[in-house]
């Protein structure tokens, strides 16, 4: 080998920011399971559409626990954003200290969608809406969870002083899955509680 | 422990692969040998091979339950099958073919060729890149296992409810079918995933997004199209299988479900997965055909918008599977109107070609005349596709062997055909030798003649009434004849598949020594090696146009690629990425080596999938686990891919 | 079944069809009536425009592997010596072909909307019940007391519209019968409405044309066409009382009936009220059995009885329920019910 020169531009090395494969690649994730949701809603309204007789047919689904989990995710989202801004600026313990506070907005939300879950007149079988609400709901809570185990483990990750200012994309890696999950909710949360009081 | 580099200007080399820096990079490259280097690769040209002999040897299993299920229709009335295990053969035929082949011979494809193609030194995510070939290896087997307990899926490939309905369908088969697909659309999807960020980041410096081949924009435009729509089929049959499994009503009519939302979602998926299964093959046919054309593409940038514009479009014609199920006309007018456009795109590709081969100098290699019969094969499939795109016709038409004509036209005139001839293209370059030609040649003949002999007909056969998926029909018809001849014919085609596998046998041991560019080729592809050195490039290339190693003949100005003088990137695994449409140098991408991650994962998946057939509900649950686990563990962060700082 | 038997039924099958096309009766490039003449033009408009356009291209290609061209220098050389020309044929390529799909599209349009709806008011309406795998037919009049069921072989006057309400019994399938017109599918769940019209007196085939199961491939149907006259006269046989059985034979046949095939087939005026089957009040002025696989014939008759499973394997109707003198007795009471 020749070396005939050293570049004149410094390049960044590795995952660093927006440059790393992982923060793409999160996009296109998010794509697709945004195309999921997409789909699964869809199915609700060609169903709705179809209906014969009242819709929804257990009546107007009540708004006392679904807004407060609403509430609950928002919230979530700007903590983690604040978590992010934290490690942004070097600062880890407010990283942490963001982490901790959406994984417990989060695991809220789990708790009261599962006593929506527990308290409807209806179950997953008893007909084709029960059939929808469970799993569309089920489908974002699974989302949920898997994002509470991402907060785990990049909790795990900050403790580790594995992140600074410099490096931190599996943070904001993480951070845009979470908001997902919260702009999905907001579309299921329309769907099945907004839409039909239309 | 020296602390983890954040920037580096790198150094810019002149090297070849005889270099000293040549042997660094090949140690950092090089894995393991033996099983434990098999299984833990993440060499995307390893993998692509791979993609290329397991499609292939699904391509053969399809092919040999088509040669049975033509003998059992060569007459009327014959008994070599019984119904049920005729509609076992039909689907699982187009289930083989259209999933288990048609798209991984692709992937195969771009698996080995992109990184070569755009001057990088591997895709985006190479482990990734493992995963998407175990999770598909697996599904295929877990597909076929229901064979040898006589339970194949029977409901056809688009498996319509009510039929694949618990209540009709009691047995495993559809559960079978249901869970392999979606355990097949994980790999699908992180497949797609892999070519949009490699595209998106890791071309070389100066290719710049109008500067790369056609097979690129191809498997571009099929992955970004799979991203949106595999999550269709999954969706369906995963709410099937809680139909089945659970008693939900998503899909039964007598509780407020609706048997068309089936067919919806399925044709949401199925019509943008068609294009998806043929747009890199156009895109194969796209930058050979230059080659031996002896000059460039006409229209590069029509025929790239082509593409694209043909996978948009196919989001839109879902219906036009659905004419007959009674939808209000202006609907399916709409469709249908829809449905002519896409034809447009098409004949810009069509047009192209011609223009290319007509301004050209044609070389009448196997290669080439497969690509030229491709174009016939294209036209003649596309225009029965036409006559099926005006709705009051297509009521006639639909469910008879004209369709089944129009997608055997389609599929293997424009997947099978630049496939095979990809593969002489190529071959050279995967193996270090060429394929036989005489023999290529009678092997073109045979399979061109004998496809048009088994095909042709079962356009007449639908225009005089025969319907698909009978496994036998009565004297008095005026189908037996025909049928005779189509089966004749399929077998004279499968004779000439049974030639080109013989051929790439023979050649693999005993084919002429071919050297880095045996056809004079212009990509980027033939300034290596044959085979490739493991680690591509012994310098990061810099492009300068879309032909480069045609530059000094095409007087298109002063700019020079390189192959000899680029980024030298030595370091460890690395590669350049750049940004998305200018491809200027952005980041040092550090690239993961060699584990076991990948298997474990597609294992653990695999396992997941059986709790879940089996209802082994701790099965299951034991299978997610290690599968977070193993995600885990594969995701956390790691000092020599730069991910962390100390 | 076995081969000799295959070629008499089929001759049986073929001197019963006596459509013009009796070489292929379910071909379609001829069609007898408004529902089907529109989609037969258009088919072979767009039909020889495809055959045109493949030769087109075909020549094209031909030409362009062997048209004379200057030697190479050496293999090195290129064709052209930059990247650009031939663009002209992709503009004219593609021009050719806009213009020629967009006169497709409004003749599409035309045709569809030429068929939407019959030419006149239907006279008549009949609802089909698709089943796996035969066709239960209800004919319904203004006037109730002429409503009554029948299967498998639908009659209809000749040269007049009529209306077919097609709803499914268990999965989807497809009401096709091509020489009269387009395919409407049948989908549990709603009930689809299309209409025929034969303006020739005839046997029409038809088949489903939706994989339905098992015995999908042996699901055909017979539409006859009658001048009014005889249309007339078949309904009137549909709605005649079922003759009381006679002879002794045919009273213990009955018997034989009522204790096996009651549960799923009804017989009007008999205690027989099973809808699990196809009616079979009247089923001796029927052509065809079985979803028009076989003749009927008392030998076929006999046959399907003792053994339906070897005929048309899967279908509901159980095998070997009777035999012997019961099936000689089934036979000859069944033979009454005309």
């Amino acid at each position: 080998m020749v070396e005939v020169a050293v570049s004149r531009t410094t390049l960044p090395v590795g995952s660093e920011a927006h440059h790393a494969s992982g923060w793409w690649g999160m996009l296109t994730v998010i794509a697709t399971e945004a195309t999921l949701f997409a789909y699964l809603l869809f199915s609700y309204f060609y169903i709705a559409s179809h209906a014969q007789g009242a819709w929804p047919p257990h009546g107007m689904p009540k708004l006392s626990l679904a807004i407060p989990c609403t509430i609950l995710l928002v919230a979530g989202s700007y903590t983690m954003w604040w978590a992010e801004r934290g490690i942004e600026r070097g600062k880890p313990v407010q990283l942490m200290i963001g982490i901790a506070l959406s994984l417990a907005l989060g695991l809220a939300f789990m708790a009261l969608e599962g006593m929506e879950w527990a308290g409807e007149p209806f179950h997953l079988t008893t007909g084709v809406y029960s059939s929808l609400f469970f799993t569309i709901t089920g489908f974002h809570l699974a989302h949920v969870a898997v994002g509470l185990l991402v907060l785990a483990v990049l909790f795990l990750w900050t403790a580790l002083g594995y992140f600074d200012a410099n490096r931190h994309s599996a943070v904001s890696i993480g951070v845009l899955y979470w908001h997902f999950i919260t702009i999905v909710w907001l579309a299921v949360f329309f769907t099945f509680y907004i839409a039909p009081r239309l | 422990m020296s602390d983890v580099e954040t920037f580096r200007a790198p150094i810019i080399a002149r090297a070849t692969d005889q270099s000293q820096s040549s042997h660094i990079l090949k140690r950092s490259w090089e894995g393991p040998g033996g099983i434990a280097g098999w299984l833990s690769t993440v060499d995307h040209k390893e993998i692509g091979k791979r993609y290329l002999i397991t499609a292939f040897l699904f391509l053969i299993i399809g092919g040999l339950e088509a040669a049975i299920m033509r003998a059992q229709l060569a007459q009327p009335n014959e008994h070599l099958l019984t119904p049920e295990q005729y509609a076992q053969l039909f689907t699982m035929h187009g289930v083989t073919m259209i999933f288990l082949y048609a798209l991984p011979v692709l992937s195969g494809f771009s698996n080995y060729l992109w990184p070569l193609l755009l001057g990088s030194r591997d895709m985006a995510f190479p482990r990734l890149n493992a995963l998407s070939y175990w999770v598909f290896l697996f599904s295929g087997i877990f597909l076929y296992v229901s064979f040898s307990l006589g339970s194949a899926p029977d409901d056809g490939w688009f498996n319509y409810v009510p039929y694949s309905a618990r209540a009709f369908n009691p047995g495993i088969n559809i559960d079978v079918y249901a869970l392999g697909m979606v355990l097949l659309g994980i790999s699908t999807t992180v497949g797609a995933i892999n070519f949009i960020v490699t595209l998106l980041r890791l071309r070389a410096p100066g290719m710049s997004i109008n500067r790369v081949p056609i097979l690129i924009w191809g498997t571009l435009t099929a992955s970004v199209g799979n991203l949106f729509a595999v999550p269709a089929v999954s969706l369906a049959f995963f709410m099937l299988w809680m139909d089945r499994q659970f008693g939900t009503h998503f899909f039964d009519a007598s509780a407020g479900g609706q048997p068309l939302l089936w067919q919806h979602l399925f044709w949401m998926f199925g019509h943008p997965w068609v294009y998806a299964i043929v747009l890199p093959a156009m895109g194969i046919v796209s930058d050979g055909l230059p080659t031996f054309c002896r000059r460039p593409l006409v229209g590069y940038t029509p025929v790239a918008l082509a593409t694209v514009s043909t996978m948009a479009l196919g989001f839109g014609v879902w219906v036009h599977h659905m004419f007959a199920t009674g939808l209000p006309i202006m609907a399916v007018s709409y469709f249908s109107a829809a449905s002519m456009i896409i034809v447009i795109p098409s004949s810009v590709a069509v047009f192209s070609w011609i223009a290319t081969i007509w301004t050209g100098r044609p070389v009448f290699t196997s290669a080439f005349l497969f690509f030229a019969g491709f174009v016939l094969l294209f036209v003649i499939g596309g225009v029965s596709g036409f006559m099926t795109a005006a709705v009051p016709v297509d009521l006639q038409l639909t469910q008879t062997y004209f369709i089944v004509a129009h997608l055997h036209y389609v599929l293997i005139g424009i997947n099978v055909f630049p496939v095979v001839g990809g593969i002489f293209y190529w071959f050279p370059k995967f193996t270090g030798r060429l394929m036989n030609e005489t023999l290529g040649k009678w092997t073109f003949w045979v399979m061109f003649i004998g496809f048009n002999v088994g095909f042709f007909p079962m356009h007449i056969l639908g225009l005089a009434g025969m319907p698909r998926r009978i496994y036998t029909y009565a004297e008095g018809l005026g189908w037996g004849p025909l049928n005779l001849i189509v089966t004749l014919g399929s077998y004279l085609f499968a004779i000439g598949v049974l030639l080109f596998v013989v051929n790439v046998f023979v050649s693999l041991k005993r084919g002429q020594r071919a050297g880095d560019n045996p056809w004079d080729g212009a990509s980027l592809e033939w300034s290596t090696s044959s085979p490739p050195p493991v680690y591509n490039f012994a310098v990061i290339p810099t492009v300068a146009s879309r032909y480069p190693l045609w530059e000094g003949r095409l007087n298109q100005g002063d700019d020079r690629s390189s192959t000899q003088q680029g980024f030298l990137l030595d370091k460890g695994r690395e590669t350049i990425g750049t940004t998305s449409l200018d491809a200027e140098p952005d980041v040092i991408l550090k690239m993961p080596s060699n584990t076991y991650a990948p298997l474990l994962l597609g294992v653990a998946l695999a396992v997941l999938f059986i709790g879940a057939l089996l209802h082994s509900w701790w099965l299951l649950g034991a299978a997610v686990v290690v599968s977070l686990l193993a995600s885990i563990a594969w995701l956390w962060p790691e000092r020599a891919l730069s991910q962390i700082e100390t | 079944m076995s081969r000799s038997r295959a070629l008499v039924v089929s001759a049986l099958l073929i001197g019963q069809s006596g459509t013009t096309y009796a070489e292929t009766p379910m071909s379609y490039w001829h069609t007898y009536g408004p529902a089907g003449y529109p989609l037969t033009q258009l088919g072979w408009g767009l039909g020889i425009i495809s055959i045109v356009v493949s030769a087109v291209i075909a020549v094209l290609l031909l030409g362009a592997m062997s048209h004379e061209r200057s030697r190479a220098a050496d293999d090195t050389q290129l064709a052209v010596g930059r990247e650009g020309g031939g663009m002209g044929w992709i503009y004219i390529g593609t021009g050719i072909t806009t213009v020629v799909l967009i006169g497709c599209m409004g003749w599409t349009l035309l045709t569809s909307a030429s068929v939407v709806r019959p030419p006149s008011t239907p006279a008549l309406t009949v609802q089909v019940t698709a089943s796996q795998w035969w066709w239960g037919l209800m004919y319904t009049s203004a006037d109730p007391s002429r409503t009554f069921i029948t299967a498998n072989e639908i009659h209809v006057p000749v040269g007049q519209p009529v209306r077919f309400e097609v709803a499914s019994a268990d999965v989807i399938h497809s009401f096709w019968v091509p020489q009269l017109g387009g395919k409407m599918d049948v989908i549990p769940g709603q009930t689809n409405v299309t209409w025929l019209q034969a303006d020739k007196p005839g046997v029409y085939r038809g088949q489903c044309a939706e994989f339905c199961g098992t015995e999908h491939a042996r699901m055909a149907l017979v539409l006859i066409a009658d001048t009014p006259e005889d249309f007339r006269a078949w309904q009137d046989d549909q709605l005649r009382d079922t003759p009381i059985a006679a002879s002794a034979q045919a009273r213990a046949g009955q018997r034989v009936f009522q204790a096996h095939c009651a549960v799923c087939h009804t017989i009007r005026g008999s205690d027989a009220a099973g809808i699990v089957g196809p009616d079979l009040s009247h089923l001796m002025t029927r052509r065809t059995l079985a979803a028009g696989l076989l003749a009927n014939t008392p030998g076929n008759l006999a046959g399907w009885i003792a053994d339906s499973q070897s005929l048309k394997p899967g279908a509901s109707m159980p095998d070997h329920l009777v035999s012997g003198a019961d099936l000689t007795a089934v036979v000859d009471y069944l033979k009454t019910l005309q």
